[in-house]
């Protein structure tokens, strides 16, 4: 596969606050690669943006977008690259229109000319292109901000947590975006704080602390870390999580929606058995104790208990 | 307080010229209960929490919290809750111990009061390392748990959290929601908001706005039931699908 992003042994540290932002990175991403970097905040990923963006400098390392530096050619990377920031960078006081002309202006292009790339968000922003960005909703700015980075038609997509703060049903239809872009060959980096969404990238790199815990396809990732979980509820979770905890041979309990995942230090039949006995012996109620798989948040929890 | 009610809610509508963002919602909520108010983007949540927070006028309808009107007792509304919010809660280059006093001394709670609740809470959520560190140099699981304690310093009676969990790690995510039961089982009302479908699991009970209006409202249990959906994320999926508005 061709390498569209080439990241290798990059650290950054910030001077005037001494945070390591970046320890020793390295990844690459294909051409046309859906590549996402998950991780809470604090993890490092906008750092990693703005390095890849040419906007700072690592400490030490090295970046390249389709063959170009990031130190040397910085020019010619930031004429193929589209750039959406995680906070929102547009000109409040522009309209709609006005914020997609003049980022298409800058980059020597037209609206008409690369209609066809933006045409299915466009007409989603088209009632309003007569509001300024300012005063538009939530996902309708992201809707925008999408827009003005796709204008020139880059080859490259940097999009930095374009979902954080969006409600579920938006972030659904923001994805099913990236889907057709990637369709259209466009390589994409993508970061989130939601772990759901790993499962819509190609592939993941899970981040902490500015450390990459892991990287693989979501599923590679899910398969790697497999091992027994139990998920257990009952009629009063609150008091069964205290319990849970308290119980000898809990690794660990965490709260998963409707459920409780354990991992037990020693797991087997009898166990478990042992384990449904002392819940009843609490007085716990309509006790149900499930095997299941971990999910991508149960991994991420292993990695990061691991680490620290 | 009248009985067991933190906030009630008949008809409550908010009107910005022809906009109706808030549409006559009625709802109450219970002393000590975890109440999750979700809703997409643009839907109405925003303007709702400010009229319950005494910070917005409503266009009419009839509200209380904590016993107190939202029209004409909108002083005494803010002297007994707790607000905190994902974007600004706590002063950056203060210490975690400063903003607990400052916050606590803004509620009126005497020194010697402020004093003890403050060397209880660092105890209760071993934070003592980080309490005499500006606040900005703290990761965020960090910062969350401090402003969400001095939010309920002053133990209020309702506590309206805006997404307080954005952007935080899976195990700080899942501590925060322990600090919330917690302050619910000492009888504090909950108010909170989420994009974590998994979250709104963990609340007593659940609304959800779509286009100004509350579309539903019930355990997550009944629910998903209602809605033949084995999750709380398509509950809201096929709910927020309807709406109109933003689009």
């Amino acid at each position: 596969m061709t390498h569209s992003i080439h990241i290798s042994n990059i650290s950054k540290q910030y001077a005037a606050s001494g945070v390591q932002a970046l320890k020793d990175i390295s990844f690459d991403v294909g051409e046309g690669e859906l590549f996402g970097i998950i991780g809470p905040d604090g993890a490092g990923k906008t750092t990693l943006f703005r390095i890849v963006a040419t906007l700072i400098l690592a400490d030490a390392g090295e970046v390249t977008l389709c063959g170009y530096d990031v130190q040397k050619s910085y020019k010619a990377i930031r004429n193929i690259i589209g750039y959406m920031p995680g906070r929102f960078s547009l000109y409040q006081d522009l309209t709609v229109e006005e914020n997609i002309r003049f980022f298409a202006t800058i980059f020597n292009t037209t609206l008409e000319e690369n209609y066809h790339l933006i045409k299915d968000i466009y007409v989603q922003l088209e009632p309003f292109k007569n509001r300024r960005a300012g005063k538009l909703s939530g996902g309708m700015k992201q809707k925008l901000a999408l827009c003005c980075a796709l204008v020139h038609e880059p080859q490259v997509l940097l999009l930095d947590e374009p979902t954080t703060g969006v409600d579920p049903v938006s972030r659904k239809e923001f994805w099913d975006m990236l889907d057709v872009f990637k369709r259209k060959g466009i390589t994409i980096l993508v970061s989130t704080p939601y772990m759901d969404e790993a499962a819509r990238c190609d592939r993941i790199a899970l981040m902490q602390q500015g450390k990459i815990l892991d990287i693989d396809t979501y599923t590679g990732i899910l398969q790697r870390h497999a091992r027994p979980l139990l998920a257990i509820r009952s009629s009063s979770m609150y008091r069964l999580l205290l319990d849970l905890r308290q119980y000898d041979n809990c690794a660990s309990c965490y709260s998963f929606g409707s459920v409780h995942h354990v991992l037990l230090k020693t797991h087997s039949t009898e166990h478990i058995a042992a384990l449904t006995r002392y819940l009843v012996d609490k007085g716990h109620q309509n006790i149900t104790v499930e095997d299941i798989h971990p999910d991508i948040e149960d991994v991420f929890i292993d990695l990061m208990s691991n680490v620290a | 307080m009248e009985g067991n009610i933190a906030i009630r809610t008949q008809d409550l509508t908010k009107r910005f010229g022809q906009f109706t963002a808030v549409d006559s919602i009625g709802f109450e909520v219970t002393r000590g209960e975890v109440f999750g108010f979700l809703g997409a983007n643009g839907a109405g949540k925003t303007t709702a929490i400010r009229m319950l927070c005494g910070l917005l006028t409503p266009t009419s309808g009839a509200a209380s919290v904590a016993g107190f009107d939202v029209f004409t007792q909108r002083e005494k509304i803010k002297q007994h809750i707790g607000y905190m919010s994902q974007k600004f809660s706590l002063y950056a280059n203060l210490t975690a111990r400063e903003n607990l006093l400052f916050y606590g001394g803004i509620y009126g709670l005497n020194k010697r009061v402020l004093k003890e609740k403050a060397d209880a809470l660092i105890r209760e959520l071993g934070v003592s390392e980080y309490m005499d560190k500006p606040v900005h140099s703290l990761p965020l699981g960090w910062k969350q748990k401090i402003a969400f304690s001095s939010a309920i310093l002053h133990n209020p009676s309702v506590v309206f959290l805006d997404e307080p969990t954005g952007g935080v790690d899976p195990i700080t995510r899942r501590q925060f929601w322990d600090m919330i039961r917690a302050a619910a089982e000492r009888g504090i009302t909950v108010f909170v908001t989420t994009h974590y479908m998994d979250e709104a699991e963990y609340c007593d009970r659940v609304s959800i706005m779509v286009d100004g209006v509350i579309a539903a409202l019930d355990s997550p249990e009944a629910l998903k039931s209602q809605y033949g959906v084995n999750s709380m994320d398509g509950v809201f999926l096929q709910l927020a699908r309807t709406a109109k508005r933003g689009k």
